[in-house]
Parts: C-alpha cells; sequence; structure tokens
C-alpha cells in the first residue's frame, strides 16, 4: 500500500495565536492551509478546493466574517463535499443555530479542549473520506454491473448461436450495425426522441433477438434445405417465445434493458407493410429498436454463408433489400442504409477483431489495477491537470487576466494580474470595493459591466478601452471580455471572464497621429479639412440650432512678411491663433483655413452681433513688435444662407471681401447684396483675389 | 516565576488551561506570543478613532485568545467591552476600555515578568 497523502485543513482565524494553537494540535497529522480574514479563506478555498479536506472556520473576522465565507461556500455550493467546523467565542445559541443552517457540520466553542477539537477534526475528516470513498465505490459498482450485464447477454446470445451452428459474430454484427443505424438516425430526425443512453441500451439488447431460436428444436434450426410449411410454422414462433421469456424473467423486470430486449425479441420480424410476424404490426406500430435491428438482422443474414445459403457480397445484399426481397421497411431506416453503406463492410471487419471476451477480459484487469482511481477521483485529476496547465499559461503570459462571478460578487484575478494592481487575487464585491475603484474607476466598472449584461448569448465578447490606474499613473486598457451562464435551462448570466491588455503606447500614438492630422503644425488650431468635419458633425447633431461663421484675415501681412521676413510672419500667425484661442467659448471652433486666413464657428441663441463683437475686439487691435494687429472679417449665419457648409463658408467669404474692398479693418455681415461679389480668399492657394486687394 | 506563578499573577486560569490544552511546553510558548499579537493596538488605535466597528473585532479577538489561553481577568473585560462594541455601537462607557488597560497592563506585566525569569 502506498503511502497516503496527508489531508489537508484550512485553518481561518484573524488571530496569529488562535492559529497557531490549532497548528499545534493538528499540524502533525495533517497538512495546514492559513487564512487571516474571511477573503484570505474563500480564496484559499476556491484555490485549492481539490486538496482542502476540512475548515475551521471563525465567526468574527475582517473583510468577511464566517457567516459570509459559509454563505459563498453556499452559493459556489462548496460546503457539500468540504465541511466545516465552526470554532468561535460567540457560543449564543442564535449563532450556532445560523452556522449550522449554513450548513457547518460541527461548532466548538472557545475555550476549547485540545482532545475535543482534535477528536471532532479526525471524526469529522474520517467521516467525509468514508462518504467519498462510499460515492466513488458505488460508481465503480455500477459500472461494474453494467459490464456483467454486457457480459451476461454476451454468453446467452453466444449459447443461441453455437446451437444455431452461426459463426459466432452474428451479435457482435448486429450490435455493431446497430448502432451505426440509430446513431445515423438520429442526425436526421428527432421522430423517436433517441438518446445516446437509448443507442447504447437498445444496440445492447440488440443481442438478444434470437434468444427464442432456444426452443427450436434443433432439426428444425439446423435443416440445410428449405423448411416446409409446417417447419417454417415452428421457425417463426422463435420471435414469441423470446418476447416471453423475458416477460418471464424472474427479477430485472422494472429495467428498461429487459422491456427493450423483449420489444426486440417479439418484433424483429414484423414489416413496415403489414406482412411480417407474429403480429402482422404496420409502419411505425413497430417499436423503432425493433425496426432497426431487423434491417441489421437481414443484412447481416444476406452477406454471411448460412446452412442454406452462402454469402452474399454486400453489394448485392444492399441491392437485394432495397429491391424490396427480404420485405419492405422503413424508408428512414432503408436511407440509413444507404447512406452508411460505404462504411458497413470496414466497420463489421473491424468489429471482428475485437474478439469481446479478451477485450472484456483486459478491461476488468485494467479496472482491478485502478481500483483506487475511480472515475470521479479521476475527473477531479483532470480538472486539477487542467487548472494547473491554465495557471501556468496564464503566469506565462504576463496578462492581466480576470473571473467575475455575479453571485456573490467576486473578482478573481490571475495571480500576475493581482500583483500588478496590487490587489488580493480575489476581491469580493469589487464595485464596493475602494482599492478596486481607485484602480479602475465605478463609472467604468458599471458600463463594462451594463455592456456584459446587454452581451447576448451568441455574442458574448465585449470589448472596452478605458484607462486602468496602476502604480499612481493611468494607463490605456483593453479590455475583452465574454459572458459566463449557467448549464441552467434556460441559462442564467453568470459572470465574466477576461483580460485587460495594455494598449497605452499604441493608444497614446494614435492620439499624437490624430491630433497631427487633426491640426495645423504652425498655430496648433484645427486644419480646415478637420474643422469642416467637425463643423458638419455639430451641424448634424443639432440642425435645428443658430450657427454661424466667420472668416477673417490679417490686414497687410504680407507687408509683415515683406519687411520682417517669413519668420516673424510665422510668430504673427501664432500670436493670432493664441488671441483666437483665448476669445472663443468652449463649445465653438477655430482653424487655420490657410496662409492668413481663419475661421470661427459658434452657436448661438440670441443675439449674435455682441458675440462677434465681443471676438473681433479681442483678435483685432494692438501691435505685434512694430506690426499694427489689423483684422478684416466677414460674418455668416444660417439664418441668412442655410445649413449647407459651402454655402456658409462662400457667403461669409463674400462679407470678408466685401470688407477687404471697403479699406480693411472691421467685422461686417452678409446681406444679400453681396450675393454676387468676388471671393475674398477663393481660390484658397491662388493668391490672385487676395494680391489684388491686399497691395 | 514560573508558568503557574504567571498565571497567578495575572489573574488566570493555570488549571484550566493545563487541562484543555495539556502541555505545558505549548501553554508558555503561547503565553510568551501574547505580547507580540497586534490586537490590543488596534484596539487603541481603533478607539481612539471611533472606528468602533474594528474595535469589536479587535476586542473581540483579544477576548478570543484569552479564552483559549485561560487569561480569565482580562477575558472577562475584553468580553465586555467587545459586547459594549458589538455591531460598530459607538463606546458609550469609557470605563469599559480602562478596565481592558489594567488588565491588560497586569497580564502583560506578569508575562514580562516570566520572561524575564526564563531568560527569553
Amino acid at each position: 500500500m502506498e503511502q497516503k497523502r496527508k489531508q489537508t485543513i484550512l485553518i481561518a482565524d484573524d488571530s496569529e495565536i488562535n492559529r497557531s494553537i490549532l497548528v499545534d494540535i493538528l499540524g502533525d497529522e495533517y497538512d495546514i492551509l492559513e487564512a487571516e480574514d474571511g477573503v484570505q479563506a474563500v480564496a484559499a478555498i476556491r484555490k485549492h478546493l481539490a486538496e482542502i479536506d476540512l475548515v475551521l472556520l471563525d465567526i468574527v473576522m475582517p473583510e468577511m466574517d464566517g457567516f459570509e465565507v459559509l454563505t459563498v461556500m453556499n452559493q459556489q455550493n462548496w460546503i457539500e463535499d468540504l465541511p466545516v467546523i465552526m470554532i468561535s467565542a460567540e457560543s449564543a445559541p442564535a449563532h450556532m443555530e445560523r452556522a449550522y443552517n449554513l450548513g457547518v457540520t460541527d461548532f466548538i466553542s472557545r475555550p476549547f479542549n485540545a482532545l475535543v477539537v482534535h477528536r471532532r477534526v479526525v471524526n469529522t475528516t474520517l467521516l467525509y473520506a468514508k462518504q467519498k470513498k462510499l460515492v466513488n465505490l458505488v460508481a465503480e459498482q455500477i459500472y461494474e454491473k453494467e459490464q456483467q450485464n454486457g457480459l451476461m447477454i454476451d454468453i446467452l446470445s453466444h449459447i443461441v448461436e453455437f446451437r444455431n451452428g452461426e459463426s459466432g459474430q452474428h451479435v457482435l454484427h448486429i450490435r455493431t450495425l446497430t448502432e451505426l443505424f440509430l446513431q445515423h438516425l438520429i442526425l436526421k430526425t428527432d421522430r423517436y426522441q433517441i438518446t445516446r443512453a437509448d443507442i447504447s441500451l437498445i444496440s445492447t439488447a440488440s443481442a438478444l433477438h434470437d434468444i427464442g431460436k432456444i426452443a427450436i428444436p434443433s432439426e428444425v434450426l439446423n435443416k440445410p434445405g428449405r423448411l416446409t410449411d409446417e417447419e417454417f410454422k415452428i421457425m417463426k414462433t422463435h420471435s414469441a417465445v423470446g418476447a416471453d421469456m423475458m416477460d418471464s424473467v424472474p427479477v430485472h423486470q422494472g429495467e428498461r434493458l429487459v422491456a427493450v430486449a423483449r420489444s426486440i425479441c417479439r418484433w424483429h420480424h414484423e414489416r413496415w407493410d403489414g406482412r411480417g410476424y407474429p403480429d402482422g404490426l404496420k409502419g411505425d406500430e413497430i417499436p423503432i429498436e425493433a425496426q432497426i435491428v431487423a434491417l441489421a438482422d437481414v443484412y447481416d443474414a444476406l452477406t454471411s454463408p448460412r446452412c442454406y445459403k452462402p454469402a452474399f457480397t454486400h453489394a448485392k445484399a444492399v441491392e437485394m433489400i432495397l429491391g424490396g426481397q427480404c420485405g419492405t421497411f422503413n424508408p428512414l431506416i432503408l436511407e440509413c442504409l444507404t447512406e452508411t453503406a460505404d462504411r458497413l463492410p470496414e466497420m463489421l471487419r473491424s468489429a471482428q477483431t475485437q474478439a469481446s471476451h479478451m477485450e472484456l477480459r483486459s478491461v476488468a484487469e485494467e479496472m482491478h489495477r485502478h481500483e483506487e482511481l475511480s472515475a470521479s477521483e479521476r475527473t477531479l485529476q483532470l480538472l486539477e491537470h487542467e487548472r494547473m496547465k491554465y495557471n501556468f499559461f496564464a503566469a506565462m503570459t504576463q496578462e492581466l487576466q480576470f473571473e467575475y462571478t455575479d453571485s456573490p460578487p467576486m473578482l478573481i484575478l490571475s495571480a500576475w494580474g493581482a500583483e500588478k494592481l496590487g490587489l488580493g487575487e480575489t476581491v469580493m464585491d469589487p464595485l464596493h470595493n475602494e482599492r478596486a475603484l481607485a484602480i479602475f474607476s465605478g463609472a467604468d466598472m458599471h458600463r463594462l459591466s451594463q455592456a456584459l449584461r446587454a452581451a447576448p448569448r451568441e455574442n458574448p465578447v465585449v470589448t472596452y478601452v478605458c484607462k486602468i490606474r496602476l502604480g499612481g499613473a493611468e494607463r490605456w486598457h483593453r479590455i475583452i471580455a465574454r459572458t459566463t451562464w449557467s448549464s441552467d435551462e434556460p441559462p442564467k448570466y453568470t459572470g465574466f471572464i477576461g483580460k485587460a491588455v495594455d494598449i497605452h503606447d499604441s493608444h497614446e500614438k494614435l492620439a499624437t497621429l490624430e491630433q497631427e492630422a487633426s491640426h495645423d503644425a504652425l498655430t496648433g488650431l484645427l486644419n480646415h479639412a478637420y474643422a469642416q468635419k467637425r463643423i458638419l458633425a455639430q451641424i448634424e447633431a443639432g440642425p435645428s440650432s443658430h450657427y454661424a461663421l466667420a472668416i477673417l484675415d490679417l490686414d497687410h501681412f504680407k507687408s509683415a512678411n515683406d519687411n520682417f521676413g517669413h519668420s516673424f510672419g510665422d510668430q504673427v500667425l501664432k500670436h493670432m491663433a493664441e488671441r483666437l484661442h483665448f476669445s472663443i467659448r468652449g463649445g465653438d471652433t477655430a482653424a487655420r483655413v490657410g496662409g492668413d486666413e481663419f475661421l470661427i464657428f459658434l452657436e448661438y441663441t440670441s443675439d449674435l452681433e455682441p458675440v462677434i463683437d465681443r471676438i473681433y475686439q479681442a483678435i483685432s487691435g494692438g501691435k505685434f513688435d512694430d506690426f499694427t494687429i489689423s483684422v478684416s472679417m466677414g460674418v455668416a449665419t444660417t439664418e441668412m444662407v442655410g445649413y449647407s457648409y459651402d454655402t456658409l463658408f462662400h457667403a461669409a467669404d463674400q462679407a470678408l471681401y466685401t470688407v477687404k474692398r471697403g479699406g480693411r479693418g472691421r467685422c461686417c455681415f452678409y446681406d444679400q447684396s453681396m450675393a454676387d461679389t468676388l471671393s475674398a480668399i477663393s481660390p484658397i492657394d491662388g493668391g490672385e483675389a487676395r494680391g489684388e486687394h491686399d497691395e | 516565576m514560573t508558568l503557574q506563578e504567571c498565571y497567578a499573577a495575572m489573574g488566570g486560569d493555570y488549571e484550566g488551561v493545563m487541562g484543555r490544552l495539556r502541555s505545558e511546553r505549548m501553554v508558555q510558548k503561547f503565553v510568551l506570543k501574547f505580547l507580540a499579537d497586534g490586537s490590543y493596538d488596534l484596539l487603541l488605535s481603533s478607539a481612539a478613532a471611533a472606528d468602533w466597528q474594528e474595535a469589536f473585532r479587535a476586542a473581540h479577538t483579544i477576548k478570543g485568545v484569552c479564552q483559549n489561553l485561560g487569561f480569565n481577568r482580562l477575558y472577562e473585560s475584553s468580553s465586555e467591552l467587545s459586547e459594549a462594541m458589538r455591531d460598530g455601537k459607538p463606546l458609550a462607557d469609557p470605563a469599559l476600555l480602562e478596565r481592558v488597560k489594567e488588565d491588560y497592563a497586569a497580564t502583560a506585566g506578569a508575562i514580562r515578568a516570566l520572561q524575564e525569569a526564563l531568560g527569553v
């Protein structure tokens, strides 16, 4: 017997001394895990569920108290397999009652006696170990019983075959064909409501179809030539006899296997058109299991040599069946035959090599060798393996991975993620956890959880970009998450899993590129193309508001360039841009159209003139070094010319032209009289129109 | 000073604790650990900050430890104090805290004397 692993106990108590006392009492015989508050306890159970055999739980603890831990254990169904002994100074009956209601196995009051604690822990772990073992034992026995059923059936049916002088493969073939046809049938129709378990049951029972032949005299059964009518009559009784035998099985009468076998025995010679025997059933009056076995039986009889005939080829057999030479069959089942026909010969050959007894013996040996390794333990080991793999890869990827359960609200972070964020691996109620909220804003958390809740089950993946505060600095992250659903019918939303990827650098770069693409490099104002886009969007968003567009340029700017040089000209433009920037309101748009022309776009509600006048006063006048700042400005409004950007721009341009022609240095609103004037700035880069009035 | 004399000095129940934990070595180990436990400091600081929830938990922890170790006098006063602050109720009677302070001082004094006698 190999060395048994020590059982593991989780001790959850906020006092180090109290934990140490328990470790002293139990540490020799058990492996101990410790938790100093409820959240740690939940995290430890979640992480080590497969290993922990018992929890010793204190009631009064920080973060989460013992009752809250029990509540989580109930919600997660951990309490069913994991015993909890509560140890507390709270000896009030109400507390004990609540603890028992939440599923604790035992309650120990302080001050505790070392012997009592030891004894109760040993008893509880033994009891649960026994229970675990019993569960495994039962599972094994069920498995064994199924195996034995199959074995008994094989023996019985082989006796029949032996008597028939058949090859011994007939039963195996029927079983293989039955299984194949049924599997194909359920792909084609749900008319018969056949489950996977039914297929296994029917295939097993199919071996008994000819059991009634035991009662047929062997001179009839093994007669080499054609049977006389009298003999055939006797032969035909085997189906009813088989059914009677099943009816009189002394035990197991309630079992499905017996009922299905009876139905197959009695009706596997019925035919779809009602011309079979013994009852002359028609169509789907014949139970589906008997219909299937009938076809399998006919096919195998045709392709096997018999004392009265040689073996036909596969193709010939199929042809004869489809030609109706062996009676009529359910068209659906005939389709199963034709659609699986290609695979049949190969399937039957490989079935032959599975010499069933050897197979059974080796299975039994295998079972024996792994007696302790029952199905449920195997499953746990597989799970544990998957978990280990997952943890390993999660640690390798250096990704912030997370899992959220809705009830109880609990966020579980990958080890790497938890360290990166400076949080525990388990965060209870993150929407109300200050430390979590300091990292991930409540608004973002709320929006993300709304988006996830709204995600349909067919399309459960949500991507969300937001800032996460890491070590005092905010960094852009892309969160990719998918919702998880329970296995209930209908499925319930249970939470989500996902990861957060740091996209700060690429996001910043993108933002810079966008900034560069949309802004004028010299002045930092928007460029014309981007301003136009923004203006159009603003008009579209508020199509009934009033807007004004102003175009302005610097008077005598060319002379500034000529007299002081281009870099001075650039300084003047920057200065203008700054004045513009500070004179407009938050929602207004200021942009450089090109050269020394700028535009302003604004929304207004009542009196526009004072607004325009204030802006004009703010940007016009004064000097920049020796250059006098004088501005000409033309204004057009949607009230006058409508909402087309081009019309609006053109009208403002015409108003500007009017100012330029009329002596510069002032601001003017567009009116109908200017409709035929020239443009001040179009074509923008042509320069001729400008040259004409600037000089 | 022996462990038994230490218990007598602090008003503890030596017979009781020996009956429950059974090993003098073990009891002594935990008695000596008691001074390092942070619950008392936590009780004083959270009471000063009027964080009664935290103060309740600290008092409750002291009570639990004292109960296990048979420090009966401090157990009784800390038990009474924690009940007065249960569910974060503000402490109405400051005398309860004063008594815990006195009993803690007596308990700690006895343990220090034991430490000296043992030369640890």
